[in-house]
This record gives C-alpha cells, sequence and structure tokens, in this order.
C-alpha cells in the first residue's frame, strides 16, 4: 500500500516524456508526409495547430498551475497580432522586434489588468478577465487607422534577421514548432522551479501558503505576465500566418476555445495543452469537412471530456498507463 | 523576568455587534507553553486569527520581540518567525509529505522568484524539510502524498510545516482534535519535546494535556481573559470555576 502511494506519487511529481516526445517527433515529421498530399493545405492546417498549442500551453500555466480560470487569454493573441500589423504599417518587419514590443505589451497589459482580476476571486476573477478581454477587443474595433473592425491586411510576412526565410511554408512551420518546443521546456523548467513550486501551492491552499510567508498576489501576478508574454508570441506567429490581423483572434469565443483545448487535453500538464490545441483543431478541421453542422458533433465530445476524463486527454493517458502498469510493480 | 516575546495590549475583535475578543491583554514570555483554555464560542480560535495576522483587529496592539506587528499580514508575521497551525487541517494534498515541509522552508531560504533550476534537487530545502519530519515522526511517509495521510498523520505534518518555517512563537489551535488515545498520547509527548525549544500558545480543549504541559494558562470567557496564572492557580481558582465550569459552588 505504502509502496503504491509513492509510486503514485512519483507518476504525479514525474512529467510523462514518452508521450511528450512523441508527439514532437510526429510534429516534425509532418512537413515530410505533407509532401504525398495537399501540401501547402496541410502546413497551414498545422502551422496553425502549434500557434494555438503555444497559446493553450502559455494558458495552461496560468490554468493548470496557477487554478486561474482566464476568460480573456486570447486578448494577448490579439496584441501579438496587432503588434506584428501595427510595427509592419510603419514599416517595421523584424520578426525578432515585433516579438520583443508584443511580449512588453503583453506584459504592461497582463500586470495591469491583473494587479485589478487577482483581487477578485473565483467566477469573478473569471469576469473581471472577461471583461478586460473584451475592452481590449473593442479597442481594437476602435482602431480604424489599423482597419478598425474590417482588420489589417498584411504585405507579406515579417523578415528573420533581415531575411525573408519565413515566406517559405515549411521554414515557417518549423521556426513556430521550435519556438514551442522552446516554449514546452522552458514552462517545464519554471514548474518545477521555486516559483513554480510556491505557484502550485496556491493552487492548492492559498490560506497554507500565506501561513508559512508566500503572498499569493506577488506569484500569480508574475504567473499572468509570463503566460501573457508567451501568449503574444502565438499572435504575432498567428499575423505571420494568416497574413492578416483582425479583432477577431481576440473574442471572447476565441478565449473559450483556448480554456477548451487545455480542458481538453488536461489541465496541469502541459504536454496534455499541446496536445488539446492538436486534437481540438484537428477535430474541428475533420469535423467541419464532414458537415456544416460540425459544432453539434464538437460539443458532445467536449462534454463527454469534461465530464468523464477528469484530467483530459492526459489524465486518460495516466490511467491507462497504471492500468496496464499496475499488473507488476 | 525578561521582556516578553508577545505582548498583546487591549486586542478586540467584533463581527457585527457579537464581540469575539473583548479588550484582550495577555503577555508571553520567552521559552513558556502558554495554554489558552475556555469554553466553545471564548473566542480562542480568533484570538489566534488575531494574533497570527489571518484576521485583522479592530483595536489593539500586538508586539512581537519588540516590534509593532499590528498592522502586518499573515505572511509577513510569519517570515518574522510567528507561526501557527489551523483546527482545520491545512496541508497541500497533491503535494508530497516532503514538498509540503520543503515548501515551508524555502520560504525561509532566500527568494523564490526564480524560474529555472529544479527547486526538488535543493538538498539545503529537501534536509530542513527531513528535519522538520523527524521531529515529528513523520520520515517515513515523507514520500506519500499528502492528502493521502491518515488524520492524525496530518496533523503531525501540519505541525512539521510550522516547525520548517523555522519559529520562534508557535501558535497551535488545537493540535489533538480529533486524535485517538494512542496518537494524542504521543501527540502530547511531542509537544513536552517541543515546548524546550520553541515558545508555544496553545489552544486545547484536552484539560489533562493543558495541565499537563502549561506553564502558565489563560482563561478566556466571552472574548475576555479572566484569569492568568500557573496551573496550579488556575485550578486552584474559584473565580475560574464560577465563571468557566458553571461550577457555582466550588469548594
Amino acid at each position: 500500500m505504502r509502496d503504491a502511494q509513492t509510486e503514485v506519487t512519483r507518476a504525479l511529481l514525474q512529467p510523462p516524456r514518452t508521450p511528450a516526445l512523441l508527439m514532437f517527433v510526429a510534429l516534425v515529421l509532418v512537413p515530410l508526409a505533407a509532401r504525398f498530399g495537399a501540401e501547402s493545405f496541410i502546413l497551414s492546417v498545422f502551422t496553425r495547430t502549434i500557434i494555438f498549442a503555444i497559446a493553450a500551453l502559455s494558458l495552461d500555466l496560468i490554468l493548470g498551475y496557477g487554478a486561474l480560470v482566464s476568460f480573456g487569454h486570447a486578448a494577448f493573441m490579439g496584441i501579438g497580432s496587432y503588434a506584428v500589423g501595427i510595427l509592419a504599417t510603419h514599416g517595421v518587419d523584424e520578426i525578432l522586434l515585433q516579438m520583443l514590443v508584443a511580449m512588453l505589451a503583453a506584459i504592461v497589459f497582463a500586470v495591469a489588468t491583473s494587479a485589478v482580476s487577482l483581487r477578485a476571486s473565483g467566477v469573478y476573477y473569471i469576469m473581471s478577465t472577461l471583461a478586460f478581454g473584451q475592452m481590449l477587443y473593442f479597442f481594437a474595433v476602435s482602431l480604424s487607422a489599423y482597419g478598425g473592425d474590417d482588420g489589417l491586411t498584411l504585405s507579406g510576412r515579417s523578415r528573420l534577421l533581415g531575411t525573408h526565410i519565413l515566406a517559405n511554408d515549411r521554414a515557417f512551420y518549423y521556426v513556430a514548432l521550435a519556438l514551442l518546443a522552446g516554449f514546452y521546456l522552458l514552462a517545464q523548467r519554471i514548474t518545477a522551479s521555486r516559483f513554480g513550486r510556491v505557484l502550485r501551492g496556491i493552487r492548492e491552499n492559498p490560506v497554507r501558503m500565506r501561513a508559512i510567508g508566500f503572498e499569493p498576489f506577488r506569484y500569480q501576478l508574475t504567473a499572468c505576465a509570463l503566460a501573457g508574454a508567451v501568449c503574444a508570441i502565438s499572435g504575432v506567429l498567428l499575423a505571420n500566418l494568416a497574413e492578416f490581423v483582425s479583432p477577431a483572434y481576440m473574442t471572447w469565443q476565441r478565449s473559450g476555445e483556448l480554456l477548451a483545448m487545455v480542458i481538453l487535453g488536461g489541465m496541469g500538464t502541459l504536454w496534455g495543452a499541446i496536445l488539446g490545441a492538436i486534437a481540438f483543431l484537428l477535430l474541428e478541421e475533420v469535423l467541419s469537412g464532414l458537415t456544416e453542422q460540425w459544432r453539434l458533433i464538437l460539443g458532445p465530445i467536449l462534454i463527454l471530456v469534461a465530464l468523464g476524463g477528469r484530467g483530459g486527454l492526459a489524465g486518460l493517458y495516466a490511467r491507462l498507463r497504471r492500468r496496464t502498469g499496475g499488473g507488476a510493480p | 523576568m525578561s521582556s516578553p516575546l508577545l505582548a498583546v495590549d487591549s486586542l478586540r475583535k467584533s463581527f457585527g455587534t457579537l464581540v469575539v475578543s473583548d479588550d484582550v491583554s495577555l503577555t508571553i514570555e520567552p521559552g513558556e507553553l502558554h495554554a489558552l483554555i475556555g469554553p466553545n464560542g471564548a473566542g480562542k480560535t480568533t484570538l489566534i486569527h488575531q494574533l497570527s495576522g489571518t484576521l485583522t483587529s479592530d483595536h489593539g496592539r500586538i508586539v512581537f520581540d519588540g516590534g509593532d506587528i499590528t498592522s502586518l499580514s499573515l505572511a509577513q508575521r510569519v517570515r518574522l518567525g510567528l507561526a501557527r497551525s489551523f483546527q482545520i487541517t491545512s496541508i497541500l494534498p497533491d503535494f508530497t509529505v516532503l514538498e509540503n515541509v520543503a515548501v515551508a522552508a524555502q520560504a525561509r531560504a532566500g527568494s523564490s522568484f526564480r524560474f529555472f533550476a529544479p527547486v526538488g534537487d535543493e538538498a539545503a530545502l529537501n534536509e530542513s524539510a527531513h528535519g522538520a519530519l523527524a521531529r515529528v515522526g513523520l520520515s517515513e511517509r515523507s514520500a506519500v502524498r499528502a492528502g493521502s495521510l491518515a488524520h492524525g498523520e496530518k496533523r503531525l505534518l501540519e505541525l512539521a510545516i510550522a516547525l520548517a518555517t523555522a519559529p520562534r512563537l508557535l501558535l497551535l489551535d488545537e493540535p489533538l482534535a480529533g486524535l485517538g488515545q494512542e496518537e494524542s498520547k504521543a501527540a502530547i509527548a511531542l509537544l513536552r519535546r517541543l515546548k524546550s525549544e520553541v515558545t508555544i500558545v496553545l489552544v486545547e480543549h484536552d484539560m489533562d494535556a493543558v495541565f499537563d504541559l502549561a506553564d502558565r494558562i489563560s482563561v478566556l470567557v466571552n472574548g475576555r481573559v479572566i484569569a492568568t496564572g500557573t496551573p496550579r492557580e488556575i485550578r486552584g481558582s474559584a473565580h475560574v470555576r464560577a465563571a468557566y465550569l458553571g461550577d457555582e459552588v466550588p469548594l
């Protein structure tokens, strides 16, 4: 009994490396497989998937590790996209510079809004993140100099260190994938660090954390800023993929989809968020090809996962592994 | 006598019209185990909340080791060395037992705004956590998920967490609550060992334990301290009997 408990604890603490590794290997192989099909279509679907995986991963940092249910996370995708659109309009098309500006703007927005939102808790926190997200959405709609409601068409993709390499779809795909992998490793380090432990502790029991000397607010605020900065990068990529920037990138429906991706994949596992984004977008792609009423099919699937699969797809994997490995302890 | 470790002066707290702490003044001397007793609803837990900073007081002053801490938060007071345990067990259920204690040690050991190095590998934190677990007798359970501990073990874990913050004053709110007879005996033995190492304020309903362990006892009734003294003085006080035990004719 005691050993079994120890085993469970180990499984809880050690992130499963195998499924994450397999997932990344599969993603590396996607462009090669795409050659045998409608290459540019497949690449664009998977690039989009990876971009959303970055956004979902960043949301998992605060949702899965901080229990902060943000209903305004798409705002950061919007900030990243508009950083590209606005800078490109003024002739700044170096993506590294655009990313820097996007991250700084995201951090400023995250700190300013979270400083208010974090004063509230539970459903009031959700509500205030929703409100801030919508404020930014309507602000973007009002930016008539940058397309307003209609959005802003870019003249092309950004340059990377002065080159036009991102115009190549395959290169762009691998840049996005490299960023996802980098952020995944970074997030793994963060969640296992001193900071990550405090954040997880606050998720478990904020009063207990106060009673050993931690003020939750400072750590939650920092987590929101980090998550916002990472999510802004996904916005920079999304603008480049579509060569188009629109307020639609930051609607509250989009924030809801990001939540659904993380919950579908499994909160608080990082790789689950990535898997959730892949599953969500591929389901959407496949189902919308079958019928116009694809939401009627996607809805019940999400409900099934929410009801039956505590821990989402990652939780399902953990349970399966425990069951198959349970016979030989 | 040397200057007190904790001096409480006319502390008051009310919820609406209900006065829960009514002009409470107390001193806790360094090294003593000071028990707070009183009937249910006397305001013992509220007083612990006020001393620890869980609740802010309406009026009064709290001085800890010569410094005014009245306006400090719970977290700030812990960092000064004033730790508490909770009447209702408060742990991090999804953490291992070791991690529950290590994170408390972490709070005392440098900044937690460190984002890259794996905290699980920090030997100093793990060692002090193992040390605290050994003091309460939970060493064997260090790798277990805290939520799956038995109730008595959780109470011990809660003590280990408080100890890991390196407290100079420990506020214990009914540490024996819900323990079986054997567990209770072990916990009392543990408290006896601890009282030689750290100053303790103990709220407890087990009178045998209180009179056995305490150097001094304060009796709280309806939010007021009606008596403070040694166990012998308290036991002999007709005033206390009348107010607390409802014993009209004590002799």
